[in-house]
C-alpha cells in the first residue's frame, strides 16, 4: 500500500553517509564559490525600494507576494514533473538524481540567498535580480518534497495497472496522463499545499532582506510589514497582517480547496472511507458554471482528444515488452545526461579549485567564530525545539483525544500557522529589542514560530492514530496517567515526533539567516551565530567568509540529518511503527 | 523462416493458436539465477479454454504474462498462430485478479480508455462501450465509479473492458479468486454462457487459477503445473457435458484425479529433507505453514480415521490449495503424514502428535524438526557460539546464497519453528538469534 504523505523528508531510511553525499557537498560548495566570485563584482550600495505605508497600497502588494509565490510554484511543478518522472523510468538516472534530492531537501535554504543576490546583482539588473532570487529561493523550498512524492508515487503504481496500460497498448502520453499523472496526484497536491505555505516563509524572508548598505527589499507585504514595524506605525502593521491572512485565506478557499475537492476521485483506495470527501463551496460554483462547462466541452475535451490521437502508438507495431522505459527513451535519456554531466563536471571541477583556493585564505580567527557561531545557532535550534515539545505535545494530544475542542481549536490553529513566522518577525524584534538579549530571544522566538506548527500537526495527527483498542486497554489496565503517558501516548507519538522535529529542525537553522542579524530603525543589531556570520559576510562583501559560513552551515545541517536524525527515525521505523 | 518451419513439422499450424516451446524464464544475475518457469511446452488450439492450475509459485501467471507478451522469455519460443510476436501481443488481452480498473475513471471511461489507445473515434468510443456495458449486465452504472461497485460489478468492467478490443485470445489471471463466493460463482456461469453461446469474438482462453473446482467445472483442458521451478506436470482432459454439476460423480472424480497431480506423492526421506544451506544439493524451502493449521490439520485427520481425500478435507476446512499444501507439506517434512493418490494419510507419529498435549506436541516437532536440514544448521551453529548466540544477518548472508530475496522469509519461518519447537529463539532488539541455556546432550 502507498505510504501517507508526510511533512518533512522523506527518504532517511537510506544508508547514512555516503559517496553520493561527499561528491554533492563537494559540487555545492563549487557551485558557491562560482557564485561569489561573480559576486565579487557586485555593486556595494544597492538602493531598496520605496514602500509606501498607506492601507491603499496593501491590495497590489499582496498581488506582487502572490505573483512571486505563482511564479516559483509552477517552476516547482514543472520540475517536479519533468525531473521525478525522468528518475521514475531511467534506472540510471534514478542513482544519480536520487541521491542529489535526497541531500538538497536537508540543505538549509535559506543560506543561498546572500550568494544568489550577489551573483545575480552582478548578471541582471538590481530590480530583475532580485525577484529572480526571490523566485529561486521560493522554487528551492518547494520542489523537492513534490519531485519526491511524484517520483514515488510513480515507482509505486501496482503492477497489475502498469500491465493492463501496456496490454491495452497505451502510448506513453496516455500512460502518463492517465496511469502516471493521476496516480500520483492526491500526494503531488498535498505536498503542493505545504509546500505553498512553506514558500510563504521563505517569500517573506526574501522581501524583508537588508544587510548594511545593500538593500535588497522586494515592495511586498513582508517589506510592507517590516517598514511599519520600522516606523513604529501599529495601525500600518495591524492593516498588514490583515492582509496577508486574507490573502492567505483568500488563496486556500479558491483555489486549494477547489483542487482537493476535485482530485477526491484520484483517490486510490477501493473502499470507501469513512471520512467525508472534502468540500468546497468554490469547486460546486464552478463545477454548476455554464461558462466552465461550455470550456470543458467546447475547449478541453477537443484538445485532449486531439493530442491523444497525436500521440497515438501506430496501429502495425506491436507494444512495448517491458512495461517501463522505452528505449528511445532511455538513449535519449542517456545523452542528455552524458552532455549535461561533462559541462557541468569541467565547471565543478573549476569551482572546487576556487573554493579551495577562496577557504585556504581564512585566518585562523576566521574558523574559530564559524566554530563557535555553529555552536551558539545549534544552541538556539535546540532551545527553540525543546520549548516546542514542551508545549505541541499536551496540547497537540488534547486536541487529538477531545473531537469537541479538536473542532473548536482546529480551524484557529490552521489560520494562526498559516501566517509565515519570518512576516511577523519585524514586529518581534521592535517588541523585544528592548530587553536585554532581547535579539537572542527574538531569534529563538522566529525559530520557534516557524516550527512549532509541524510539530503540533504530526502530534494531533499521531494522537488520532493511536488505535481505539489500544486506548481501551489502557483504560481497563486502569493504568494511571503517567504510566498512560509512558506506555501508550508517548511510543505512539514516537514517530510523529520525529517526522515533526525533523522539518522543524530544518526550519529552525534556516530561520537563523534572517533572525541573528536585523538592521532595525536605521540600526544594525547583531548575535554570535552561523546565520549572523553568512549575513555581516555580504553586509562587509567578505568572500571568504560568506562561503566558508555558507559551506559550514550545509555541513552541519546535513550532518545532523545523517547522523542523529536518522538514527531516531530508524528506531521510529522499528520499534515504534503502530502497524 | 525457420520458426514456421518449426511449427509446421511440429504442429499443424491451422488448428493452435498459441504454440509455447521450451519456454524458461528467469531472474538474476550469474551467480545467483532463481528460475520462475523451466522448459513448458504448451498448446492451445482454435476454440479452446485452457486452465493452467497449480499451486502459488508454480509460474503460471508468469506463463501467461509471457504468452500476453507482456514479459520476454528468457528462452524458448511463443508462437501465435505460428508468427513469433515482438512485444505486447496485440491479439491478445488480460483480465487481472485485482481488476486492475483506473479508479479515477468511470465504468464507462475505463472501457472506453482501451479504444482510445486504439484510435477509435469518440462516437464508435461511446456506442460500444454503452453495448458491452449493457452485455456484462451492467447498464445504469456508466457514469460510477469504480469504487462505488462491488467486487463483481468491478471485475464485470474488468472483462467489458477486455471485450471492447475484442481479443482473439483471451487471458484470464485468477479472475474469481478476490471476489466472494456467490459473485464468483455467478460470474463464471455469465462468462461460460457468454463464450459456450459463441456471443465473444474470442477464440481460446487461456485461464490461470489454483482452485481446482473452477477448473473443472469450465475448462476442456487443465494444463497441471508444478513449482521449484515452475514446469509442467501433466495434462487432464475434461470431457464432461456443460453444464456441469458439481454433484455428479464424474465431477467429483475428475476433481479428485486433478487433486491428485497437483498435490503429487510424499518424496523419498532424503528428497523431501534436501541438503543445508550451503552444502551441495538442493536445499528445500521451509514451506509457508502456520503450526496452528499443522495442528488443526493432523486432529482433523485423525477424526476421519488417519486416512482422507484432499478434494474433501479442503472443502470441508474451507482451505483454498494455496492454503492446504504448504501445511500437508510441513505435515510430509515432520513425518506425520503422506500424500498418496489425491489422499492424506496419517502416519503412527502424525496420530500420536494429534492426541497429545501441548507440551508433548512441541516435543515430538522438536524431535522431528531437527531433521530438517536448515533449522538443524541453525541449531548447532547456534550451540557451537560461545554466547549462544549469533547475528542474524549471519544465517541471511548464508540462506541468500540458496534463496535469493526469499532469504529473509526463509529466515522467519525457520524462527517461528524454532521458537514453537523451543530449540531457539530471536532478540528482536538486537537482531540476533539465541538458545536460552546450552543445549544437554
Amino acid at each position: 500500500m502507498r505510504r501517507p504523505f508526510r511533512f518533512g523528508p522523506v527518504s532517511l531510511a537510506r544508508p547514512s553517509f555516503s559517496a553520493a553525499d561527499l561528491v554533492v557537498v563537494a559540487g555545492l560548495g563549487a557551485v558557491l564559490a562560482l557564485a561569489i566570485r561573480l559576486a565579487w563584482r557586485a555593486p556595494a550600495v544597492v538602493a531598496g525600494p520605496r514602500i509606501s505605508l498607506a492601507v491603499s497600497a496593501l491590495p497590489w502588494y499582496a498581488l506582487l507576494s502572490t505573483s512571486r509565490m505563482a511564479a516559483a510554484y509552477v517552476l516547482s511543478l514543472g520540475f517536479s514533473l519533468a525531473y521525478g518522472y525522468f528518475a521514475a523510468l531511467s534506472q540510471a538516472a534514478r542513482k544519480v538524481l536520487m541521491p542529489l534530492l535526497d541531500i538538497l531537501q536537508s540543505v538549509p535554504i535559506l543560506s543561498f540567498l546572500p550568494v544568489v543576490l550577489l551573483g545575480l546583482s552582478v548578471l541582471l539588473p538590481q530590480g530583475i535580480a532580485t525577484e529572480l532570487a526571490a523566485i529561486i529561493l521560493i522554487f528551492t523550498s518547494q520542489a523537492w518534497n513534490m519531485t519526491y512524492s511524484f517520483y514515488q508515487s510513480v515507482t509505486t503504481v501496482p503492477q497489475e495497472m502498469r500491465e493492463a496500460a501496456a496490454i491495452f497498448r497505451l502510448s506513453p502520453w496516455l500512460r502518463f496522463r492517465v496511469l502516471d499523472l493521476p496516480f500520483a496526484a492526491l500526494g503531488l497536491i498535498w505536498n503542493s499545499m505545504m509546500s505553498w505555505a512553506g514558500g510563504w516563509f521563505f517569500l517573506m524572508a526574501a522581501e524583508i532582506f537588508r544587510v548594511g548598505s545593500r538593500d535588497f527589499r522586494l515592495a511586498g507585504l513582508g517589506a510592507y510589514l517590516q517598514t511599519a514595524a520600522d516606523a513604529n506605525d501599529l495601525k500600518a502593521v495591524a492593516a498588514g497582517v490583515i492582509m496577508l491572512i486574507l490573502t492567505i485565506v483568500l488563496l486556500d478557499q479558491i483555489l486549494w480547496r477547489p483542487v482537493l475537492a476535485w482530485a477526491d476521485k484520484f483517490k486510490v483506495e477501493m473502499v470507501s472511507s469513512d471520512v467525508p470527501p472534502p468540500r468546497s463551496w468554490f469547486y460546486e460554483v464552478l463545477n454548476h458554471s455554464h461558462l466552465v462547462g461550455w470550456l470543458r466541452r467546447r475547449v478541453w475535451l477537443p484538445f485532449t482528444e486531439w493530442l491523444d490521437r497525436r500521440t497515438k502508438l501506430p496501429a502495425t507495431t506491436a507494444g512495448i515488452a517491458e512495461t517501463r522505459s522505452p528505449g528511445i527513451w532511455r538513449r535519449l535519456g542517456l545523452m542528455v545526461l552524458a552532455l549535461l554531466g561533462v559541462t557541468a563536471a569541467a565547471a565543478l571541477l573549476f569551482g572546487l579549485y576556487r573554493a579551495v583556493v577562496t577557504l585556504a585564505g581564512l585566518p585562523a580567527a576566521g574558523w574559530t567564530a564559524l566554530g563557535v557561531g555553529v555552536l551558539a545557532t545549534f544552541g538556539r535550534v535546540v532551545a527553540s525545539l525543546v520549548l516546542a515539545l514542551l508545549w505541541t505535545i499536551p496540547v497537540g494530544v488534547a486536541i487529538g483525544t477531545n473531537r469537541r475542542l479538536a473542532g473548536v481549536l482546529q480551524p484557529v490553529v490552521q489560520v494562526v500557522a498559516s501566517i509565515p513566522a519570518t512576516a511577523l518577525f519585524p514586529v518581534l524584534v521592535l517588541a523585544l529589542l528592548r530587553v536585554p538579549g532581547g535579539l537572542n530571544l527574538a531569534a529563538v522566538v522566529l525559530m520557534l514560530a516557524g516550527t512549532q506548527w509541524y510539530l503540533l500537526f504530526n502530534v494531533i495527527a499521531g494522537t488520532a492514530a493511536i488505535p481505539q483498542d489500544l486506548r481501551d486497554s489502557a483504560d481497563l489496565l486502569r493504568l494511571s496517567r503517567w504510566q498512560r503517558w509512558r506506555t501508550l501516548t508517548l511510543p505512539a507519538l514516537f514517530p510523529f515526533l520525529v517526522t515533526g522535529a525533523i522539518t522543524a529542525g530544518g526550519g529552525a537553522w534556516n530561520a537563523s539567516i534572517v533572525a541573528e542579524y536585523v538592521t532595525f530603525g536605521g540600526k544594525t543589531h547583531s548575535t554570535v551565530g552561523i546565520g549572523s556570520l553568512i549575513a555581516q559576510a555580504t553586509a562587509a562583501s567578505d568572500y571568504r567568509l560568506l562561503l566558508a559560513s555558507t559551506l559550514t552551515m550545509i555541513l552541519a545541517v546535513v550532518g545532523l540529518n545523517r547522523t542523529w536524525w536518522r538514527w531516531l527515525y530508524q528506531q521510529a521505523e522499528v520499534r515504534f511503527k503502530l502497524e | 523462416m525457420t520458426t514456421s518451419m518449426m511449427t509446421t513439422t511440429t504442429a499443424p499450424a491451422s488448428t493452435d493458436l498459441l504454440t509455447v516451446q521450451a519456454v524458461t524464464k528467469s531472474y538474476g544475475t550469474a551467480d545467483k539465477v532463481f528460475t520462475a518457469v523451466k522448459d513448458v511446452d504448451l498448446r492451445i488450439a482454435e476454440g479452446e479454454f485452457v486452465c493452467l492450475l497449480g499451486p502459488s509459485g508454480c509460474g503460471k501467471s508468469t506463463l501467461l504474462r509471457i504468452i500476453a507478451g507482456l514479459m520476454p522469455a528468457t528462452s524458448g519460443e511463443v508462437l501465435y498462430c505460428g508468427q513469433h510476436i515482438q512485444g505486447v501481443n496485440p491479439y491478445a488481452t488480460i483480465v487481472f485478479q485485482t481488476f486492475a480498473l483506473f479508479p479515477w475513471l468511470t465504468v464507462e471511461q475505463n472501457v472506453t480508455v482501451a479504444l482510445k489507445a486504439r484510435g477509435v473515434d469518440p462516437p464508435t468510443r461511446h456506442a460500444t462501450a454503452l453495448r458491452l456495458i449493457d452485455t456484462v449486465g451492467l447498464d445504469g452504472f456508466e457514469k460510477a465509479y469504480p469504487r462505488e461497485l462491488s467486487g463483481g460489478m468491478r471485475q464485470k468492467v474488468g472483462f467489458a473492458r477486455a471485450m471492447a478490443v475484442e481479443p482473439e485470445l483471451l487471458c484470464l489471471d485468477e479472475p474469481f479468486s478476490a471476489l466472494d463466493v456467490l459473485s464468483a460463482e455467478a460470474l463464471r456461469g455469465e462468462l461460460m454462457e457468454l463464450w459456450l453461446g459463441k456471443k465473444l469474438p474470442t477464440r481460446a482462453i487461456l485461464m490461470v487459477t489454483h482452485n481446482i473446482e473452477e477448473a473443472v467445472l469450465m475448462a476442456d483442458r487443465i494444463v497441471v503445473m508444478g513449482k521449484n521451478p515452475g514446469h509442467v506436470v501433466t495434462e487432464i482432459a475434461v470431457e464432461l457435458h456443460h453444464p456441469r454439476v458439481r454433484k455428479d460423480t464424474a465431477f467429483q472424480a475428475l476433481v479428485d484425479r486433478v487433486y491428485a497431480a497437483v498435490a503429487g506423492h510424499t518424496p523419498s526421506e532424503a528428497e523431501s529433507l534436501g541438503t543445508a544451506p550451503g552444502q551441495p544439493g538442493h536445499t528445500r524451502r521451509l514451506p509457508p505453514a502456520r503450526i496452528n493449521a499443522l495442528s488443526g490439520l493432523m486432529e482433523r485427520l485423525n477424526e476421519e480415521g488417519g486416512r482422507s481425500d484432499l478434494y474433501r478435507l479442503g472443502a470441508d476446512l474451507q482451505l483454498e490449495l494455496d492454503d492446504l499444501l504448504p501445511v500437508l507439506e510441513a505435515a510430509q517434512i515432520l513425518g506425520f503424514a503422506q500424500v498418496t493418490e489425491g489422499d492424506a494419510v496419517l502416519t503412527p507419529l502424525g496420530k500420536a502428535f494429534a492426541e497429545a498435549t501441548i507440551l508433548t506436541r512441541k516435543q515430538l516437532v522438536a524431535g522431528r524438526i531437527l531433521r530438517q536440514p536448515t533449522i538443524l544448521w541453525i541449531f548447532e551453529t547456534l550451540r557451537q557460539d560461545d554466547n549462544q548466540r549469533v547475528a542474524r544477518s549471519y544465517f541471511l548472508d548464508k540462506l541468500r546464497a540458496d534463496f535469493g530475496d526469499e532469504a529473509s522469509h526463509q529466515l522467519d519461518l525457520a524462527v517461528k519453528w524454532g521458537r514453537y519447537a523451543e530449540l531457539f529463539d530471536y532478540d528482536d532488539d538486537r537482531d540476533e538469534l539465541y538458545q536460552e541455556e546450552p543445549a544437554q546432550e
